[in-house]
């Protein structure tokens, strides 16, 4: 028996697990892969909108402070309320048994008494209703005729009210992928929320300088069925919402949740995903994530036919009775923190299961512990540590103590006694949700594609009328006068910026940065060869970004300038790209003096031209090569400079080409 | 009302619901021309418009739709809301007060009402407890509601059953009483009870809430706690008045019932003790006394109810420029008591004075107070003031204009007789009047001082 204990190996449990529910990386994943375990994603797309004040008060949009410049703080808790249905909503009663202590620090420049819950909200920002308007029209939504604002209960303190004003603009829309179309649930305007600073035990400390600012969330439906597709679903709202120029832009300006499922599992929301980049390797991850609890399950189900009847023990442990060498365990018994030890019959196996790459389902009850029961990490161990913590000996007597038999797993915690009560609730709930399959959860994303625990998922129970502003009707006429004004869609210009054989590469950045218009404009009323246009902004003014820094806003309308100028002084094309690094370190030169800084001249064609025989007699007299290629370039490399903006220099080749030999 | 199956619609919304037979709580696809809708019927608040249907969406929003774009709807299904918070039984402790809390109408555990759109409170103690729990481990609740009025409704009929109701409970020996009320006309009740409910051996608190407990971050619950602390454990045996102290959720303060005023429109630290400090701060666990000369708890159910008041009272705000026939239209139709509202020191125009000396022939009672808030009425500084005083207007010391009001009505409802009524003014009965004004009984803080804004700093708004 002793034997069999010492054979069970936690590290090759995981290996095994992995391979046993077919996980494979995303690299080897196959469309075959996610159909064998239903992967279906859904988003919910939020875009700040680019308006001087923020959405229910007058407070300015868009400045930010940092953590520590605030003019005041105060201090608010957070209770559940029923919704307008007459329930509670599960994380409003998960976030009261925290017992988390809010900390609003208050700037006095973006922060009124409106966003701290002391003044009612002011008439809806006119501005911002309108944008929503004009993207829900883009998204093919159904308007509403009256715009209600209801209050979305958030007990996490992120809001000081404890709820989001938010309202519908419109519903069942659908935006074009490349290959199929993707339905849309709803667009909602709403008010952003806190930025974190800190949740540490009991105390979380937001900022309220984002507060307020007008938001919009654009919910999918679960239409998509492979990762890729839910990030190119994901460009293509980020893409559309861009396409208005009426939106911010730049860091955090636009966040979104993922929602994954697996076949038989539960819709998970992954929260905000700053970049659609990691898009893929999160929704891959999550889809196994959940494939893997439901292995969990059957394994559960199989060993324990009546989970009614299955109960956990525990004990508290006496720190000096053992021989504890583990250094937050050490630290945990200066603190004169708790320990304790639970029996989970039938475990074993399960708490070094597979869940996500390098995480196991041990995880899930460290992440729950330190969010409801708020005691950091690390706070456990168990019997099935991919790295053990404990000694054999002191884990036998554990075993010893619970009474535990040879089919059970241990988890070993520790905290302040006063989390104790939460902190057995939390592992025990947790424990039987595994009966269940896979919790209805919101999670963290991180940056190497895996998620942790942070909520227990909202439903529609958290829903109540704002009893503190009147419906706003939708006159038909505004609505039409604003449908008549609408951008081009974005798919549309995709499929111009492919007429024009502009390189696919550059479609990304032109529409992240909403180029299309630009550019169009410059094919049409400059008449500049298409794909010259759409790789200058694609390539080189990608790259210009990059690497230089504006000494003063940049404009990109001077990009049109540039060309109009070019145009206007005959000069060539192939300037602009010389150029554009010095506009774009110096808005504010004329487009001349940027000649000059470049060490530009004019010379007539003719010019260019008679000194081609000159070098040609040069080549023959240095020639280290008889490849008649050879000669032509290294002539262009002696006139390119010169040439460049005065002649076009196909047409210089071409001519170099005719009077050789 | 209960079978209202068009709750709220009217006109051409009502008739569109009639047409495609449609109820309110019907699940419903609607087909308009801006596209089709899911969602179901929802009622409709009273004064809003009739072009608009509301519905909730499957996601749980509710949603407008113009009557006007509807071209078909189809009742699929029907689910009414039950909203309704879960009642558990109070649990009784042997060793916890005894502690009657007096329903006002204010919003301490509340729900919504589909016909104002506004909210209307719960109130046994069996939702106080499935609301607030915590109340369970403060005292043992028993609640009444005397009536269901918003805070403006509470007038002088509504101050006497409340005085009678508490006496009432007095002899039959509770610890504490609460009383739950809104917040616009606090402190006039608190005034009102202090001089009706004289000398009471138990606390005798009111409270209320700045925002609806229907909010997560509402006031409502910690308020409730802390007067439920104040009713059963505190030694204080007065009318007086708890609300938060700072907006933070930190600590509560007890006001006297005839210093307090209400001091912000939407504030949670709205109600501030003028021209004094506070009677004591308060939270979950402690009672820090501020005051320490106060009525003391007593053992003895005896105290002196005085249920008066005479509604021919009012109040005049002046201002500059007013004209004589704003008093003259006030006698006439048969006021027997004005308390001024008057500048500075206290002084109206002189505009006003035969309108004055034609009141004071007519017998009506008048009494200055001040628009500052802050500081007592000196009438013997200026010539305006002695001649006031000479046409019968007497100084209300540094009584608060709403408890001058409410103490005239009270001391007419008692005696016509001036020099009785003058006696009953300026007898402080709970330092309505005060001998003196302590330094720090006036502090505005002016944002932007750089001392100022250091502490606002450092402590907890």
């Amino acid at each position: 028996m002793n034997k069999a204990k010492k054979d069970f190996d936690p590290k090759r449990n995981y290996e095994e697990t992995r391979k046993a529910i077919g996980y494979v990386t995303r690299k080897q994943a196959t469309q075959a892969d996610y159909d064998r375990i239903g992967f279906k994603s859904g988003l919910e797309v939020h875009q700040q909108l680019k308006t001087a004040e923020k959405l229910f008060c007058h407070c300015p949009s868009g400045i930010y402070h940092d953590h520590d410049d605030y003019d005041a703080e105060l201090i608010r808790h957070m209770r559940p309320t029923l919704s307008e249905l007459g329930e509670y909503d599960g994380t409003a009663l998960m976030e009261f048994k925290t017992r988390k202590e809010i900390v609003y620090r208050v700037k006095n420049e973006t922060t009124c008494t409106y966003e701290v819950d002391d003044t009612p909200p002011f008439p809806v920002n006119k501005e911002a209703l309108e944008i929503s308007i004009v993207i829900s029209l883009l998204s093919r939504l159904n308007i509403v005729g009256e715009v209600h604002v209801t209050r979305k209960q958030y007990l996490d303190g992120s809001i000081p009210t404890g709820f989001q004003r938010t309202a519908i603009i419109g519903v069942e829309g659908d935006i074009p992928l490349r290959h199929k179309k993707v339905r849309l649930i709803q667009l909602s305007l709403e008010e952003d929320s806190c930025r974190e600073i800190s949740d540490v035990g009991h105390t979380r400390v937001f900022k309220t300088d984002r507060l307020g600012m007008p938001l919009i969330e654009t919910v999918t439906y679960p239409d998509m069925v492979n990762p890729e597709e839910v990030k190119e679903a994901c460009d293509y709202i980020r893409f559309l919402n861009r396409s208005t120029g009426m939106v911010r832009i730049g860091s955090g300006a636009g966040r979104q949740d993922v929602n994954v499922s697996c076949e038989g599992g539960t819709r998970v929301e992954i929260k905000g995903v700053s970049h659609t980049r990691w898009i893929p390797e999160l929704t891959h991850n999550e889809s196994f994530r959940q494939y893997a609890l439901l292995r969990i399950r059957s394994m559960l189900n199989e060993r324990i036919p009546e989970p009614k009847e299955w109960e956990m023990n525990y004990e508290r442990l006496d720190f000096h009775n053992f021989s504890f060498e583990y250094a937050p365990m050490k630290f945990a018994a200066n603190s004169n923190y708790t320990f304790m030890a639970m029996n989970l019959p039938q475990f074993k196996g399960v708490l070094s299961h597979f869940t996500q790459p390098c995480k196991t389902f041990a995880d899930d009850f460290t992440d729950r512990l330190k969010v409801i029961a708020c005691i950091e990490k690390p706070n456990m161990t168990s019997s099935e540590a991919l790295e053990a913590v404990i000694s054999d000996h002191d884990m036998e007597k554990i075993k010893k103590l619970l009474g535990a038999g040879e089919d059970d797993a241990q988890i070993i915690f520790w905290g302040p006694e006063d989390d104790m009560k939460t902190a057995l609730e939390t592992i025990e709930e947790r424990a039987r949700m595994a009966f269940e399959g896979v919790p209805r959860e919101t999670r963290k994303s991180f940056e190497d594609g895996t998620t942790v625990f942070e909520r227990v998922l909202p439903g529609a129970d958290r829903m109540y009328p704002d009893t503190d502003t009147a419906p706003i009707p939708l006159d038909k006429h505004y609505i039409e006068e604003l449908r008549n004004d609408l951008p081009q869609d974005v798919i549309d210009r995709y499929h111009q910026l492919k007429k024009w054989n502009v390189p696919e590469d550059t479609y990304t950045y032109i529409f992240k940065r909403n180029h299309y218009p630009l550019i169009e404009k410059i094919i049409n009323e400059l008449k500049f060869d298409p794909i010259f246009t759409g790789t200058f902004f694609g390539h080189r003014l990608k790259y210009v970004e990059g690497h230089y820094t504006p000494s003063a806003e940049f404009d990109y309308s001077l990009i049109y300038d540039l060309f109009k100028f070019l145009k206007d002084n005959k000069l060539e094309k192939e300037l602009a790209a010389k150029m554009l690094p010095v506009i774009y370190e110096h808005p504010k030169m004329d487009f001349d003096s940027v000649l000059n800084t470049i060490n530009f001249k004019r010379l007539s064609r003719d010019e260019i031209i008679s000194k081609i025989p000159f070098l040609h007699q040069k080549f023959d007299s240095i020639r280290h090569s008889e490849k008649p290629e050879n000669e032509t370039a290294w002539i262009m490399g002696q006139l390119r400079r010169t040439a460049t903006g005065n002649i076009p220099l196909n047409e210089l080749h071409t001519l170099i080409e005719e009077q050789k030999s | 009302m209960g079978d209202d199956i068009f709750q709220g619609y009217k006109g051409h919304a009502l008739e569109t619901l009639k047409k495609y037979n449609v109820r309110v709580w019907g699940q419903t696809e609607v087909d308009t021309t801006r596209g089709k809708f899911y969602g179901t019927v929802l009622p409709r608040s009273e004064n809003d418009d009739d072009k608009h249907i509301v519905m909730k969406i499957e996601t749980g929003y509710n949603i407008g739709l113009d009557v006007e774009t509807i071209t078909g709807m189809k009742e699929t299904g029907y689910k009414k809301a039950n909203y309704k918070i879960p009642e558990q039984e109070f649990p009784y402790s042997k060793d916890k007060p005894n502690v009657k809390l007096f329903g006002t109408g204010g919003t301490i555990a509340s729900r919504l009402d589909y016909r104002t759109g506004a909210v209307i409170p719960a109130f046994s103690p069996g939702e106080l407890y499935g609301a607030v729990p915590e109340l369970a481990d403060v005292c043992n609740l028993t609640t009444e509601k005397l009536f269901a009025v918003f805070s403006e409704n509470m007038g002088p009929e509504q101050y006497k059953k409340l005085a009678v109701a508490i006496g009432k409970e007095i002899e039959n020996g509770i610890e504490g009483i609460i009383i739950g009320h809104g917040t616009d006309t606090l402190h006039h009740t608190g005034a009102a009870l202090t001089f009706m409910v004289q000398n009471p051996p138990v606390p005798i608190v009111l409270v209320g809430s700045q925002r609806s407990s229907d909010r997560p971050s509402s006031d409502a619950a910690l308020n409730l706690i802390h007067a439920a602390k104040a009713a059963g454990h505190s030694d204080i045996a007065e009318v007086m008045v708890s609300m938060f102290g700072p907006t933070s959720d930190e600590y509560g303060l007890l006001h006297k019932g005839t210093r307090v005023r209400k001091m912000h429109s939407s504030y949670r630290s709205t109600f501030r003790t003028i021209g004094d400090t506070p009677l004591a701060m308060i939270d979950r666990d402690n009672i820090r006394h501020i005051k320490k000369d106060y009525n003391h708890r007593r053992k003895d159910h005896k105290v002196k109810i005085l249920p008066y008041f005479d509604d021919r009272v009012t109040m005049l705000y002046y201002y500059p420029g007013m004209k004589p026939d704003t008093l003259d239209s006030l006698v006439d139709a048969g006021y027997k008591g004005i308390v001024f509202v008057g500048t500075g020191l206290g002084h109206v125009n002189k505009e006003l004075y035969p309108a004055i000396e034609r009141a004071q022939k007519k017998g009506v009672h008048m009494y200055m107070t001040l628009q500052t808030i802050w500081g007592y009425v000196h009438m013997f500084v200026y010539d305006t003031g002695r001649d006031m005083m000479a046409k019968g207007i007497i100084p209300a010391g540094n009584m608060l204009p709403e408890v001058a009001f409410i103490k005239l009505g009270w001391a007419l409802g008692q005696t016509d007789d001036p020099e009785e009524v003058k006696k009953l003014m300026l007898t402080p009965i709970n330092d309505e009047i005060t001998p003196r004004e302590p330094y720090n009984g006036y502090l505005v803080f002016q944002g932007g001082i750089p001392e100022v804004e250091d502490f606002i700093k450092r402590v907890h708004k």
